[in-house]
């Protein structure tokens, strides 16, 4: 009450008006407002935001690509993005807000490098993009359709299910959309709650026909993007919103790709498999240290990258040998892929296994915002289970 | 005290100084509360070129065809109206499993397609045959078709009628309604900067026209500049709903100005009317990068599949007025007559000959075997995985086994 009078009669006097109008709008109004609440001078206990689960943990510098460039996650997008424009006349980039560069900064530059019929802004309409996604790679062209959250995908299930997925087996080969790449931004990213920090590959994974990628990093994202492009077939590719700005590495400058539903074995190891894909993997990296460190138990990494169709060889092979496997992924536990992957390495290596495969994932709940700290499948719970299986 | 004043003057605002501003419409100002009222806008007109028994009403509109091609107009729509006959009876014998017919609306196929270029890309919903036809898919092609025999094209993997073509231009059907319209704003946004003078049209029902995916389709096309047609085959019932429970506007061609596209209502079962009005507006999408929209009124005679027994829901009386007293087959053929272009000769003789063809196709149809079960696994990605694959060898191997339990003996080996 106090600090309302307060507040009020400064106002009278001050150049500052009630409202903020004829100051300009980004007036420091707000500022200079909580200025005077002694409460907010200093951060309290209860306003502490929590450090990120995960520290990101840089690939060795690639050699066989040809020079590379400092570039974070959105940067290593565009470049991919730009040597795809530059080699391929057919191809365009749309999506609600990418002409100015994006919410995330992917498309930035390309719309004046390349021109306005070739990066464009569509109406807000998920459903829209991915059916004018398909529309453009049927007739011929190379469509990148962007979604500007993953969260915000499910318009457009129905253009992806039944028809992205469906168009060449359907028509016998005479028709198909395989020039589709469809991108969004996925995963947690500390504050993003339910609509913001999806992931939703398993709806997808259900769905034969296309193709779901998911990178770890910035050198992987480039070379796997451009797979997806030039891959015949639907591709989604989910990139980590977390990892946009945090990840840093050097990336080639000049267009690669890195081979879909070949798994990569991170880390080699001989007690158990970990295996994850995207944010979670700088998890799992760290886990594996924590456990060779306090439990002496030596662990398999590997990132899948490609979800559908997955490389079962590469998982089973390594499982075989380790006898034990966690998968850990941020998304609800139940119906999550790691169910599909445990089920199918229970059926190939039954007899190889010393103890139940552990899945470490989110909790069978909407993301939560304020909890999100305790409910992401962080390391602490990953070790935690690893220390389980070790003891069964 | 000057708000009063200003609600009784008569003369309007200086718009040099009152015209709003907002980014989002570019308007006048009022200062009378009304709500505009659909209906004050009368609906829109449905042109037409023909009266019902086929008359020219204003000259200037006869597209004045050659005979060659309006005799091929009606031949196209009569070998549409018996090949449609027969394969409704063949399901109902048990000999294909599904059928769709097309009864009334002939018009709409044959009186579009003759407007577009070979070249333009047709995406369709389900009810076009006559278009696919028209441009010359062989009969026994649409059999195999229907029949899913080894001569589909499709390979077998769809219901009846779900027709497509690369060679024709004709994109496949599949069953999920309206999803074709915003893909053919895509492909139509694409084939615009190939710059070839190509033109994408998109059919679709009245009752498709309600989903989410038209709306998008729409959207994009005019904020997009798309050179695309969307024709809708407004034909009354969506099963068995009527169109007052469709919609309570004034029908699609209302909602065209709404997206900023230009609007036509057409008689859709006046061949030369949707000729027209296809035509013009197919040289204006391709000229002005911007798409048309082309509401067919018609009516549709049949049931809505094999599955529906349309006499549930509207009465004989209604579908014999349409059959009897205003069909676009019955309409061009008094157009003929009236030239002298066709006589009760020509027709018996056709009707001989038409129905031995599609019979001819019939039965080599029937007579064929069905695909090689391995084309069950092939096309879901370009390439076969190695999922697939093992999928493929486990059903090989279980047929192997069990195999006096599966009707190999249909099957191409």
């Amino acid at each position: 009450m106090a600090a309302a009078a307060r507040f009020f009669i400064r106002g009278v006097n001050s150049k500052l008006s009630i409202t903020g109008v004829g100051t300009g709008v980004h007036s420091s109004f707000g500022a200079t407002l909580l200025k005077l609440t002694p409460s907010c001078n200093s951060r309290s206990k209860t306003q502490r935001r929590h450090a990120a689960h995960f520290t990101f943990q840089p690939d060795p510098v690639p050699t066989q690509y040809g020079p590379t460039q400092k570039m974070n996650l959105f940067q290593s997008i565009t470049s991919a993005l730009d040597n795809t424009l530059a080699s391929d006349p057919t191809a365009v980039i749309f999506g609600e807000d990418v002409a100015f560069g994006g919410v995330f900064r992917c498309t930035v530059g390309l719309r004046d490098k390349y021109g306005k019929d070739r990066v464009f802004n569509t109406p807000l309409c998920e459903q829209g993009i991915v059916g004018f996604g398909i529309g453009v790679a049927v007739a011929g062209a190379t469509a990148i359709a962007e979604i500007q959250f993953a969260d915000y995908i499910f318009p457009a299930f129905d253009q992806i299910v039944n028809e992205a997925a469906k168009y060449r087996y359907r028509s016998g080969n005479l028709f198909d959309c395989g020039n589709l790449t469809i991108r969004a931004p996925w995963g947690c990213v500390g504050h993003g709650s339910l609509y913001h920090s999806q992931s939703p590959e398993a709806f997808f994974a259900h769905c034969p026909g296309i193709k779901i990628v998911i990178p770890r990093s910035p050198v992987q994202a480039k070379g796997l993007l451009l797979s997806c492009i030039a891959d015949k077939n639907p591709c989604i590719f989910f990139e980590p919103k977390i990892l946009y700005r945090a990840a840093v590495e050097q990336v080639p400058v000049e267009a690669y790709t890195i081979p879909l539903s070949q798994a990569e074995v991170l880390q080699e190891g001989s007690d158990v498999t970990l295996v994850a894909w995207g944010t979670q993997i700088h998890v799992m990296k760290e886990v594996a240290n924590m456990a060779q460190e306090k439990l002496g138990v030596s662990c398999e990494v590997i990132d899948l990258q490609t979800i559908l169709p997955w490389d079962i060889e590469t998982v089973c092979k390594s499982v075989v040998k380790t006898g034990r496997l966690l998968i850990s992924h941020e998304a609800p536990v139940t119906g999550g892929f790691a169910a599909e992957i445990s089920s199918t390495v229970q059926e190939e290596c039954f007899l190889n296994l010393e103890a139940p495969i552990s899945r470490v994932c989110g909790y069978d709940t909407p993301f939560p915002h304020i909890f999100e700290p305790f409910y992401i499948p962080d390391k602490w719970k990953c070790f935690d289970a690893i220390k389980k299986m070790i003891n069964y | 005290m000057l708000l009063c004043g200003a609600v009784h003057r008569q003369q309007p605002f200086d718009s040099s100084l009152e015209k709003p501003q907002f980014p989002g419409a570019s308007a006048e100002f009022v200062d009378q509360l009304e709500f505009i009222q659909p209906n004050v806008i009368s609906g829109i007109p449905v042109y037409r070129v023909m009266d019902r028994q086929g008359n020219i009403i204003n000259p200037s509109q006869d597209p004045q065809l050659s005979k060659e091609t309006v005799l091929n107009f009606y031949q196209k729509m009569t070998l549409l109206n018996t090949m449609d006959r027969i394969l409704y009876e063949s399901q109902r014998q048990g000999r294909i499993s599904f059928y769709m017919t097309n009864y009334g609306e002939e018009g709409t196929h044959i009186g579009s397609a003759a407007a577009l270029d070979p070249n333009d890309l047709v995406f369709g919903q389900y009810r076009e045959a006559g278009v696919l036809m028209y441009r010359g898919f062989p009969l026994d092609k649409f059999m195999a078709q229907c029949y899913a025999n080894a001569d589909d094209l499709g390979k077998g993997r769809q219901m009846p009628v779900h027709y497509g073509s690369r060679d024709l231009n004709f994109v496949t059907i599949s069953s999920p309604l309206a999803t074709q319209i915003p893909q053919a704003a895509g492909a139509a946004y694409a084939v615009k900067r190939e710059n070839i003078n190509r033109a994408v049209i998109c059919y679709f029902g009245e009752g498709a026209a309600s989903e989410g995916d038209a709306h998008a389709g729409f959207n994009f096309s005019a904020t997009l500049e798309c050179p695309l047609i969307f024709f809708c085959r407004n034909n009354g019932y969506a099963i068995s709903t009527p169109t007052n429970e469709q919609y309570r506007g004034d029908g699609i061609a209302a909602r065209g100005p709404g997206y900023g596209m230009l609007s036509i209502r057409v008689d859709g079962n006046d061949v030369f009317a949707v000729y027209n009005a296809t035509k013009e507006a197919r040289r204006r999408a391709v000229a002005e990068n911007q798409p048309f929209l082309i509401e067919a009124m018609t009516y549709r005679i049949g049931h809505h599949s094999t599955s529906d027994d349309s006499s549930a829901y509207r009465s004989v009386d209604e579908v014999n007025y349409w059959d009897k007293q205003d069909h676009p087959i019955s309409r061009l053929r008094h157009y003929m007559t009236a030239r002298g272009w066709w006589s009760e000769d020509d027709e018996r003789s056709w009707r001989k000959q038409s129905r031995k063809t599609v019979m001819e196709a019939f039965e080599t149809a029937e007579r064929r075997l069905k695909p090689n079960p391995e084309l069950l696994f092939t096309d879901v990605y370009l390439e076969m995985t190695p999922s697939l694959e093992k999928q493929r060898e486990s059903l090989w191997r279980h047929v192997q086994q069990y195999k006096e339990h599966y009707p190999l003996d249909l099957y191409d080996k």
